[in-house]
Formats: C-alpha cells, structure tokens, sequence
C-alpha cells in the first residue's frame, strides 16, 4: 500500500480543485475533524508520551522520575534488547523470507498450472486451504500447534512413539534448542497463505498471451516464472515483503502464548520484552524505551525500503 | 520439473481468445502435470493437518486418547471436554463481547474512515499527503508503544476494564487503514456524478450519503467485514485492557487458560476448537468477498 504513497510523492500536483464544483477544498475539513482528532489522542499524544517515559524511571505508582539517557543506555548494554532483535531477524526468516519464496511457487503453481489444466475451483479451493491458518486470530493458531507440540502426550511426541521413532521425542517449545525453530514453524504455517493469495490475484493481471508466446517461443516453465510471473508481480511482491516484515517485527501473541519469551530468554521478541517490562517486572520506563527502539527500527525499514523500491522502479523505467 | 516441461512437444497454437475455455482447462494433462497437483493437495492437507487434529481430538475422552492416540478418530461422540471449556470460559458471554466490540468497531470505523475519505480524496485538502502518511502511523507502530500512555488515560477517565477503551481504539487503529483505502477510490471518483449532483442542489452532506456512499457500497463491505475480522483476532489490547472475566473477547478468555492444571489433553483441543469455530465460520461465508478484498489492500 506503501507503493501508491511513494508514487504520488513523485508527481505532485498542487492546487487541485475538490471533485465537487465550486467548493474550496478548505470548507473540507469539517469532515476531517473527527478523524483526526481521534488520531491526536489516540495516537500521537500517547506516542510522544511513550518517548517521554523513556527518560524516567517509572514503576506505575509514584509518578515518573527524570533520569536523562540512562533507560538508553541500559537498552545498548543490555544482551536480551539484542537477543530479542535477532530473534527479530529469525521471524523475518519466517514470516517473510519463507512465505514470500513458497507464496510465489505456490500461486504459480496454482495460477499457471492447476488453474489451467485442472480447472479453476480446484485452484481456488487448494488457495482457499493455503489461506486457512491466515484466518485465525494468531493466538488461537499458536494454541492449535502448541497443543500438537505438547510435551507429556503432545500429538508429535505420541505419533513419534506409535511408529516407533521414540527416542525422536522431545520437549519441543521447553528446551533451548527447539523452542525456537518450532516457533518459526508455527509462523510460516500461519503466514504462507497470506502471499499466495496476493500473488495469484496479481497474476490475473497478466496478460495469457505473454505466457503463450513464451510458450511459442520454448521457454521452460521455470524460465517462465523468472521473467514473467516474478517480473509482473513485482509491486505485489514488494508490498508482501514489506508488511509482512513489519508484522514481523511487531510479533506478539503466537510468543505469548507458546513460549512466554522462554524458556529463558531464548525465544524472546523486542514486543514480547518491552510487554513483560510493563506488567511483570513494572519498569515501565524501560519498557517504554524498548517499544520506542521497536519504532525506531521499523520507521527505519520502511523508509529505506519505500526508497530503495523507488529508485529500483525508476531504474526499470528508464531501461 | 523445468527440464520436464521444456521437452515436451508444444502444442499447435490457436488464439487465446477465440478458445473456447472449456476446451482450454481441457489442455493435455502430463504425468507431471499430476505430481504437481499431487504435490500442492499434499501440502493443502499438510496446512489443514492441525486444524483436523483439533477437530478429532476435541471429541474425544482423555482415556481415549491415551489408548488410541491422536490420529485415531473417536470411539463415542465425547462432549464433555467441550461443555467443561464452554461453561468454564462462558463461551457464550464471551463470543457476544467479541461480537460487540467487532462489530461496533467495524461499523464506526468504516463511518470514519468514509469521513476522512471524502475531504481527502474528494474535498483534496491540502497537504493530504501527510495527513494520510500521519493517519497511516495508528497501523504502522507497534501497538506497545501506545499501551501504557493509553492505559493510563483510559484509567484516569475510568474506562479501563471497559470494553468501550477497546473499541475506540481499534476504531481509529482500523479506520487508518480504511481512510487511506478509500481516499485512493475517491479520488479517482466518477466526476460526472459528483457534478449532476452539485448541479441538482444538493449540499455536500447529501452528496456525500445519497452519491458517495452507494458508489462506494462495495468496498465499504469489504472494509466492514475486514475490520470485523481484524478487531475479532486482535490480543495485545484486549489483554491488557479487559482484565475482568466478563469483558473478555473469545481470543484472551482462551489464551489466559491455556496451562491451567485442570485442563486435561482433550479439554485444551476443545478449547483450541471453540477459539477456531467463530472465524471458521466467518471464513466461510466471506471468502469471497476476503479474496476480492485482500487484493484491493494490496496494491492501490
């Protein structure tokens, strides 16, 4: 969505006229009041509080101290702030990398090949089964595979033992060595549905001759899907990388409820710390500086992606 | 796979569009065009694996999961995981709080987003770039810098536990995305319309209900159903916000029991399968209308 907002950047057009003859578009903005007077006390004016909590001590009974930088300076210093950060990354792994690189074969698959030969309500109905998990509140999806996971008389473990791999059984989210891949499973279960939808919508857009031409001309169906499926899509394949990297970054409840951050600090997300800083351990201060580090990274992201995606469109233009 | 498909013969090329499309899905299937299909139904059922689990499982007594385990399907119609979850959690009271808060949201959402909508996309103010970029911000920050500021004020005006401090909320957090959804449409708003109506008299509060709102009907559906949706799977907020058992949603109610003592292995299937049946549910009767909308999300 991002896309449309770096393109008008671009072009601007100033001094437009309202769509509605002879109105000045300044006798609008009674219609726009509400919204965001709404934005101001939802949104901005917590958002600026939140920053000013990050330069006090602040337990959440008496009121907030001044204490300068040094909330910054533990969070540099502090090896969890880091750990949670490249846990981070291993999310992006499993709610970007792996998902956006399935979705394409995927819908690909679905669009060019199924879709075609074996009609389109087969492909819609295997779109439909893909997208499933994508429906249900995260938590609810961590629970479902959480109970799979279970480790006294989980579904893996008991079917482990059944055909006769006992010794493969483990604790799957309870030791250090598991609980984190397991994780990034339930995660791209979750999220592979998402792209695939995107992209077999995308896909419509291309014109069928282009395919029958490459067709014509011999291309393999891999050649295919290189130079034409990756290389129409890419708009939408920009924007799933994008929000879903963001929603990455902004993980949450599948942590809370399969892992608690553990065991230990070993599956822990910066939104699953600057949480537990708020209502377990009471240092609001700190984690407010948390979330507020959390905004920083993906304001960062977003803005050096929405550039580097612009100039990669420009350049494609210019060739 | 590639190799495969470069060495077969291609077939004689008709025009695309004069073929008729029966004989189009009728195109020669290959043996490989049946290991893909196979291939894609075997990771279909590899994602619907888990849901099934849940679904055999939760019917079933904890004895008759010892002795048969988990892949077996139930030896007596069980339902006494289910009613125990259901009574524990309420589950009535808590869909009907989900309902409510998803429901409302929605609706005052859609209203304020087709508000902002209209004097950005159609009023075109000034500078409204920034103002959907500022907008836009409620749907882009993590919702944990908001928690505590938020929790503060809505204690201070004595709305917290209240599931109203939700609802306003998610209104202006879902109406983000919406505003900026809809004042794309409208900008490119048949122009025509908007000046047969000016033209007729009509003020802009009229032109905007009797012209702007149907025109718009379909996508204000789509955004209805999607914020429904979207506030119903919310948990951050709802968790931190509605601490008492009655103002609970159905995805904190089930979370905040998950490892308590008593639920024993078929009880916590139940409960997984209460928390899946309502959006289940609302899958299937807007799956269409979800796949249309994913895609006007997506890309403009």
């Amino acid at each position: 969505m991002t896309t449309t907002i770096a393109a008008k950047t671009a072009k601007p057009k100033r001094r437009e006229k309202p769509l509605i003859p002879k109105t000045r578009s300044g006798t609008y903005w009674p219609y726009l009041i509400p919204g965001l007077a709404a934005v101001l006390v939802i949104i901005v004016v917590p958002l600026v509080w939140n920053i000013y909590l990050t330069f006090t001590s602040y337990r959440g009974i008496k009121p907030p101290e001044w204490i300068g930088l040094a909330n910054w300076e533990k969070l540099f210093a502090d090896e969890t702030f880091w750990q949670s950060f490249g846990n981070s990354v291993a999310m992006i792994g499993a709610m970007v990398v792996v998902p956006t690189i399935l979705g394409l074969v995927l819908a690909a698959l679905l669009f060019d090949l199924i879709g075609k030969k074996f009609g389109g309500k087969l492909a819609s109905f295997l779109r439909a089964t893909y997208y499933l998990p994508q429906i249900l509140p995260s938590v609810i999806a961590a629970i479902v595979i959480g109970w799979i996971l279970r480790p006294q008389n989980g579904a893996l473990n008991t079917i482990l033992e059944t055909i006769g791999l006992g010794q493969l059984q483990h604790n799957w989210l309870g030791s250090p060595d598991t609980a984190l891949p397991s994780l990034m499973l339930v995660l791209v279960w979750v999220q592979v549905g998402y792209p695939v939808v995107i992209f077999m919508a995308a896909l419509q857009r291309v014109d069928p001759e282009l395919y029958e031409a490459a067709e014509l001309d011999g291309a393999s169906w891999f050649q295919r899907f290189k130079a034409i499926t990756a290389g129409m899509i890419r708009p939408e394949i920009f924007v799933v990388i994008l929000t879903c990297t963001i929603a990455a970054l902004k993980v949450f409840g599948p942590v809370y409820a399969l892992t608690g951050g553990g065991p230990g600090t070993e599956t822990i997300v910066p939104a699953y710390y600057a949480y537990s800083q708020f209502f377990q351990a009471q240092q609001v201060g700190y984690g407010a500086t948390i979330a507020t580090a959390l905004t920083v990274v993906i304001a960062l992201f977003s803005v050096i992606f929405i550039i580097v995606q612009s100039r990669l469109e420009r350049r494609e233009e210019g060739r | 796979m590639s190799a495969a498909t470069a060495q077969t013969p291609v077939p004689p090329r008709t025009p695309a569009r004069s073929k008729p499309p029966a004989r189009k899905s009728r195109k020669k299937r290959r043996p490989v065009d049946w290991v893909i299909l196979g291939v894609a139904a075997l990771i279909g059922l590899f994602i619907a694996f888990p849901l099934i689990l849940i679904v055999i499982n939760s019917f079933k007594s904890p004895q008759d999961y010892a002795t048969g385990g988990p892949l077996s399907l139930p030896n007596e119609f069980y339902t006494d995981g289910l009613t125990a979850f259901w009574e524990r959690v309420n589950f009535p009271e808590k869909v009907w709080n989900s309902i409510f808060i998803s429901g409302t949201v929605a609706v005052l959402g859609v209203l304020l987003s087709m508000l902002n909508a209209f004097a950005l996309g159609i009023g075109r103010i000034k500078g409204r770039m920034w103002i959907v970029v500022l907008i836009l911000l409620a749907n882009m920050l993590p919702q944990e810098v908001l928690l505590y500021p938020l929790y503060f004020m809505f204690r201070s005006v004595g709305l917290y536990d209240n599931q109203w401090a939700v609802i306003v909320i998610f209104t202006v957090i879902q109406s983000a995305f919406g505003t900026y959804l809809l004042a794309t449409l409208y900008s490119t708003f048949p122009k025509e319309l908007l000046e047969a109506a000016a033209i007729d008299g009509a003020s802009r509060w009229r032109t905007l209900w009797r012209v702007v709102y149907p025109v718009s009907r379909p996508t204000l559906a789509v955004l209805l159903i999607f914020f429904f949706i979207w506030t119903w799977n919310e948990f951050l907020i709802p968790l931190t916000f509605l601490v008492s058992n009655a103002t609970q949603t159905v995805p904190v109610a089930i979370t905040v029991l998950q490892g308590d003592r008593l639920m024993d292995v078929t009880t916590t299937s139940a409960s997984a399968l209460l928390g899946l049946i309502p959006t289940l549910i609302f899958f299937l009767i807007f799956q269409r209308t979800l796949t249309r909308g994913i895609t006007a999300g997506a890309v403009k």
